[in-house]
């Protein structure tokens, strides 16, 4: 690259989680940072297969927290299931559009951004790609910004259930789906984490 | 292993590229030139003011918690509801896992950051570190991307939404403290926590 040196070339490594950066020729597992004690290592552990784990698994339970109801409202005797799109649609027609776009992107573009995201970063990165490497970078940046905002409709759902509870008249229960859809949140978020971005930048020396 | 002395360096976390530290002027905000990943901001709150805030945040958490957030009405029943309501509602529709997870991420952890960050603060004012410092910071590094109040205040507001197309809803005081908090968080969260390791010197290192 031009002018830009990494800690690796330098031997250094700068701690994750205090930033303090320390001389070490060789990072043996379980070495600590001198500063805070927390584990020092160059690459996140394991970072690709962790990282393809968690994305898969989120994805399995993909489709139950999109199929499945996330809430059902019943009322007089009708009973109404709501999935994370129709709730989406239901404000909408309720010429709620602003709402119903901020959860559309919430629940809905945001999840499928992560997957597309990071599937794309580790496919790229175990090929060695140098293809877009600062808008990969950037996608990553996003990922992490705004990835637990999915967490919208899970909230929405907890607050209508606790507040809409009035007998046979009117009540709100959470269905499955919702369950799903949380941990959905969850396991990309941990996925996003697992994730090194310095990656995308190594070249040959990715072995350790 | 040693701490490199003499010259301030920093790594940048997303692309393993070296920095040489600078002090940063007001509003500037550093960037790796190679990723674009921001790599320090000028720290434009005072440790006393940051201090101020995190005590603000600290007392409007349990206005935020006490006081119902909603208030929906239909004919003469009225319901309301608090963030503990909600998380034992889900509890007892079959939802633990989601209510284990609201009361994580608006009441656990945004728990811990506050009172962490204020018994930090409160040592860091004078210079100090304070008792369990190294371990406090590396707390606080890993809960931070799990607190969800913000999340959470947008929520309400769809879930008013929603309620009043079939309810007659009325916005509790819950409400105004999340949205207040969410504000609170959201400038105390553009100082990065590490600048306390330069802040004080302890024995430690």
């Amino acid at each position: 690259m031009t002018g830009v040196v990494t800690a690796r070339e330098r031997g250094l490594v700068g701690c994750h989680v205090c930033g303090l950066v320390s001389r070490a020729k060789h990072v043996p597992p379980g070495a600590m940072c001198p500063r805070c004690h927390a584990p020092l290592h160059r690459r996140k552990t394991n970072s690709l297969t962790r990282t393809w784990a968690l994305l898969i698994a989120a994805a399995l339970l993909y489709l139950p927290a999109n199929l499945l109801p996330i809430m059902r409202t019943v009322s007089l005797g009708n009973v109404d299931d709501n999935t994370i799109l129709s709730g989406v649609i239901e404000l909408w027609r309720n010429d709620s559009w602003d709402l119903a776009i901020i959860v559309f992107v919430a629940s809905i573009v945001v999840p499928m951004m992560k997957f597309l995201v990071l599937g794309t970063l580790l496919v790229s990165v175990q090929r060695k790609s140098r293809w877009a490497l600062k808008q990969r970078a950037r996608f990553y940046r996003l990922v992490e910004l705004v990835g637990y905002w999915s967490m919208l409709d899970v909230f929405v759902v907890a607050l209508l259930s606790a507040l809409v509870h009035f007998q046979v008249l009117s009540r709100v229960e959470p269905k499955p789906g919702v369950i799903y859809f949380g941990l959905v949140v969850v396991l990309t978020m941990l996925a996003s984490m697992s994730f090194d971005p310095r990656l995308i930048w190594d070249r040959k020396e990715t072995d350790d | 292993m040693h701490v490199t002395p003499g010259q301030p360096l920093m790594v940048c976390e997303h692309c393993d590229a070296v920095y040489r530290r600078r002090i940063l002027a007001r509003r500037e905000v550093a960037h790796c030139t190679r990723c674009g990943a921001i790599l320090e901001r000028h720290q434009w709150l005072s440790l006393d003011k940051q201090f101020a805030l995190i005590v603000a945040a600290g007392i409007v958490f349990i206005i935020a918690n006490v006081e119902p957030i909603v208030q929906v009405s239909l004919g003469s029943s009225n319901a309301t509801t608090t963030l503990w309501g909600a998380a034992i509602a889900m509890w007892n529709d079959q939802s633990q896992v989601v209510a284990v997870l609201a009361a994580l991420t608006l009441f656990f952890f945004p728990l811990t950051q506050i009172l962490t960050f204020g018994w930090l603060l409160a040592f860091a004012r004078r210079g100090e570190r304070a008792p369990g410092f190294r371990q406090a910071m590396v707390m606080v590094h890993y809960v931070r991307p799990w607190s969800m109040i913000e999340v959470f205040m947008l929520g309400t507001l769809v879930a008013v939404v929603k309620a009043s197309s079939y309810f007659k809803v009325v916005p509790g005081a819950g409400i105004w403290s999340f949205g207040v908090l969410t504000l609170l968080i959201t400038v105390f969260a553009s100082h990065d926590p590490r600048q306390l390791w330069h802040k004080t010197v302890g024995s430690n290192e």
